[in-house]
């Protein structure tokens, strides 16, 4: 874990400790399994848009793909009878292949991933509300496919599926990331690409699959969000969900320049970003002020970070020199040596 | 011109730690218009960090500055700029998309009217007079984009100038020119101490300390390690000043068995040159020199080679095998590898701790299924930092806080990691000190004596001539020709260089 993740925890644990305080129905278990539900829907796409970031890209087409894959995930099941887990399947196939797409427009044509994927939100986006005719996609299936029901929006001893899923694709994500070549290879191209190149990396190859790793995680996305809603609005389905995912990433210390970042960070990124919803909903302030209050908490977060990094340098610069002051042997103990080591 | 008033300037009892290191312990320095002292020390030593100190650009944790004998605590780069200390950085910051009187008054243009319209002919004016100063033989309606390294330096000479410079900080600044544009650049140096300007300098190589510095100090382990005068500045005397010994035997001339090529390259053209064809080869064991101006096209040959430029025809072939073109993944696993010549932005990830840098290519042989076994990287990193005597506080550290000759060795320690067996090295002692270049040329000498062949781009007329077994001349992107070790001489070299 680092430093930057355990200062996240504590703010984490600190928010929670106060909503807890002002109103223990936070601590009830109805509220907590709800929250935890949230945590497991809004921290798929999180992680997912984390794998792009890391390589200095961004996804902003986030929310409209779980727009378009979750309204042609209905369709599939309730208009064309196809089974769900082939559904799935499909919808997940359609993810890799936009996910192919964004990532060769990036690296062969050279666009700018924001521009990109900027024009990927509003294409899917009118296609999701074009294939619709702007009405509801809707379904009362939930009653004819229990089993899909019960995987997707199920609980298990009270814990929601959603939020296992997210454990188990953060716990793999987590080690891709940091046990990895893989992994190795995405901090590589997100810092330098040029010297990944040098260094025998193809950066290509690694920018793609990052891109393909996102969609795919964001279709899976849409599948629980499509059984949460149960009716899917295509004009606003997902709407902003790209900007939920780059907070958590950032609040978790991603560097939107690429090549930092660890999966701890988005992770409780996502817990502290549900812990401020509800801390909206339960302490009564109105719900308008949610996104205000979402920013302000964001911005603190990362401005806290900054200076508690400096004051820590100052601290150790100071601790150094009075232990030179004092003497020589005393630097040596402290690891500080000349030049020389 | 003469400056009017000449600047007084006396560091004493500088200390600056970084974390893990102490960079400057107790230094003093003191230097007066009209002078040109030398600094100098290992790999490390705080060089750098001292010129940051007078320049404004690092606050010291202790210690006074006396500027025209009024104590200062410490510069801000503001002060430093308005109080005539100006520091050319050893990685210019030229912006190529302004022409290069904009580049000189850089954030003082000269405007016209009450818009602030830019008046280009009054900034061409103010700024010819200085470039005639510095012997630039460019205009100041020149594009920036198309000088040379050894005018950019120039440009930025011309810069510090502009602003009424009284001190004059440079910071490696010969490190990529070639041997003609050094000269030029020492007379300036020289031309400028007669107008009365103070020049502190920093070079590894102790030749142009000779020729142009009046005072030579020397720091060891940030510390200083003593001071010479002008009738004592002598090579070897500065050496043993620098690392406390003799660095003994530099070259070692070996005698090697013609050995089977390993590395051949067949009508290879690049895309600079595409007209050109170069025929090569390098034997297993041998060292060849690849000599020439710059501009040559000898680095633009390594890309093309080691597959990061596409190649405009011909075959690369490593051990008799053709290369696929464009594939750097394909060159390493073949056993070329590539030390390139601007280490910053092609061999290092600077906010990367050291382990991760020196393990990155090798990381296929460090895991299994993909998964990095932390140990075998670990141990690795290890070995590679005594086999080069990297000197970091620990592996975990990021590069950037290295100094500048580790970072060098950081960048052969990944490559000597992979076992390779046709090592093409392009300035491979850039920036690096006395002792550690003994020691990479000992390095060389060890892998040839392995039976790996390398490829040695250098400018260094005395490293082509001191370490090849054989020099290839490049001009305009042919091989002007190839001299063995017996006609081995500069002007040989030179003769065919220029073409
Ligand atoms: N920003 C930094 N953070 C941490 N350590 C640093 C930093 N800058 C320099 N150092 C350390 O301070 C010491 C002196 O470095 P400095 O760059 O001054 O050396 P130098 O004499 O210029 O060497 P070189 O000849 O290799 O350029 C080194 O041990 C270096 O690792
Ligand atoms: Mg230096």
């Amino acid at each position: 874990m680092q430093k930057k993740d355990v200062g996240l925890l504590v703010l984490v644990l600190v928010v929670g400790a106060v909503v807890a305080a002002i109103n223990p129905r936070f601590l009830s278990p109805i509220n907590l399994a709800n929250t935890a539900n949230l945590i497991g829907l809004f921290g798929l796409f999180s992680v997912a848009e984390a794998f792009v970031i890391v390589t200095g890209g961004i996804e902003l087409s986030v929310g409209s793909v779980i727009a378009l894959l979750g309204v042609i995930f209905v369709d599939l099941i309730v208009n064309h009878d196809v089974p769900w887990p082939l559904a799935t399947l499909i919808v997940i196939c359609i993810g890799a292949v936009m996910g192919v797409i964004h990532g060769f427009l990036i690296t062969r044509l050279k666009l700018q991933p924001f521009v990109v994927t900027l024009c990927g939100l509003l294409i899917y986006r009118g296609i999701a509300r074009f294939y619709t005719a702007d009405g509801t996609a809707g379904f009362s299936f939930g009653d004819s496919f229990p089993m899909l029901e019960w995987v997707v929006s199920g609980r298990t001893g009270g814990v929601p599926h959603s939020i296992m899923a997210f454990a188990v694709v953060a716990a793999v994500a987590w080690f891709t990331l940091h046990r990895t070549v893989f992994g190795r290879h995405l901090f590589a191209v997100g810092k330098n690409e040029e010297a990944a190149r040098y260094a025998g990396i193809d950066s290509t190859r690694v920018i793609v699959l990052a891109y393909v790793i996102c969609l795919v995680l964001t279709a899976v996305s849409a599948v629980f969000f499509a059984m949460y809603t149960r009716s899917i609005q295509p004009s606003s389905h997902g709407n902003f969900y790209e900007l939920y995912g780059i907070a958590a990433a950032v609040l978790g210390g991603f560097s939107l320049r690429g090549g930092e970042g660890s999966i701890i960070g988005v992770v409780l990124g996502v817990v502290l970003l549900q812990e401020l919803q509800n801390l909206v909903n339960l302490l009564g302030i109105p719900s308008s002020l949610n996104f205000a209050v979402m920013g302000s908490v964001i911005l603190i977060g990362v401005i806290a970070d900054t200076q508690i990094d400096r004051y820590r340098q100052r601290r150790r610069q100071a601790l150094g020199l009075s232990m030179l002051n004092a003497d020589g042997s005393g630097a040596g103990e402290l690891g500080l040596t000349g030049g020389k080591q | 011109m003469t400056v009017k008033n000449p600047i007084a300037l006396t560091l004493s009892g500088v200390s600056k730690l970084y974390p893990g290191v102490v960079a400057l312990e107790d230094v003093g320095l003191s230097i007066r218009g009209g002078e040109v002292v030398g600094l100098i020390g290992e790999n490390g030593a705080g060089k750098s960090t001292l010129m940051r100190v007078l320049g404004g650009a690092t606050a010291p944790d202790r210690g006074s500055i006396e500027l025209d004998g009024e104590s200062i605590a410490a510069l801000t780069p503001a002060e430093a700029t308005a109080r005539g200390i100006a520091f050319v950085h050893q990685e210019l910051n030229t912006f190529t998309n302004l022409d290069v009187a904009a580049n000189v008054l850089l954030g003082r243009e000269i405007t016209r009217g009450p818009l602030g319209v830019l008046d280009r002919r009054a900034m061409a004016r103010a700024v010819e007079p200085i470039l005639q100063r510095v012997g630039a033989r460019f205009g100041a309606r020149d594009s920036a984009f198309e000088l040379s390294l050894a005018d950019q330096q120039l440009l930025e000479i011309a810069r510090a100038l502009s602003m009424d410079a009284r001190l004059v900080i440079l910071d490696e600044p010969t490190s990529s020119l070639t041997l003609s544009e050094t000269q030029r650049l020492l007379e300036v140096i020289a031309q400028l101490r007669d107008e009365g300007v103070a020049i502190l300098f920093v070079s590894h190589r102790l030749a142009e300390i000779e020729q142009v510095a009046d005072r030579v100090i020397v720091l060891r382990d940030g510390r200083n390690a003593g001071e010479l005068g002008r009738g004592e500045i002598e090579k070897n005397r500065m050496v043993r000043m620098m690392i406390g010994r003799d660095v003994g035997q530099f070259y070692d001339k070996r005698d090697h068995d013609a050995h089977a090529p390993v590395l051949q390259l067949r009508d290879v053209a690049t895309s600079t040159y595409p007209d050109a064809r170069v025929n090569l080869s390098v034997k297993a064991g041998e060292i060849l020199g690849l000599a020439g101006l710059v501009g040559a096209g000898r680095t633009e040959l390594a890309l093309a080679t080691f597959g990061i430029d596409a190649r405009r025809g011909g075959e690369v072939l490593v051990n008799g095998v053709p290369l696929p073109p464009r594939s750097v993944a394909q060159s390493i696993a073949m056993g070329l590898c590539l030390l390139p010549e601007n280490r910053k932005e092609h061999g290092l990830f600077l906010d990367f701790a050291v382990s991760e840098n020196v393990t990155l290519p090798s990381l296929a042989r460090l895991s299994r299924r993909g998964v990095v076994d932390r140990a075998a990287e670990r141990g690795l990193a290890e070995t590679s930092q005594q086999r080069l005597g990297i000197k970091v506080a620990s592996l975990d550290r990021a590069v950037a806080e290295l100094s500048g000759g580790n970072q060098q060795k950081v960048v052969l320690a990944k490559w000597l990691a992979m076992g390779p067996k046709v090592l093409i090295l392009d300035e491979p002692t850039r920036g690096i000190d006395v002792g550690a270049k003994a020691e990479v040329y000992r390095l060389m000498q060890d892998l040839a004596n392995a039976g790996v062949g390398i490829l040695m781009i250098s400018s260094d007329m005395e490293e082509v001539i001191g370490v090849s077994d054989r020099v290839a001349v490049m001009c305009n992107g042919a091989i002007a020709g190839i001299l063995s070790s017996r006609d081995l001489t500069e002007e040989s070299i030179l003769r065919l260089a220029v073409g």
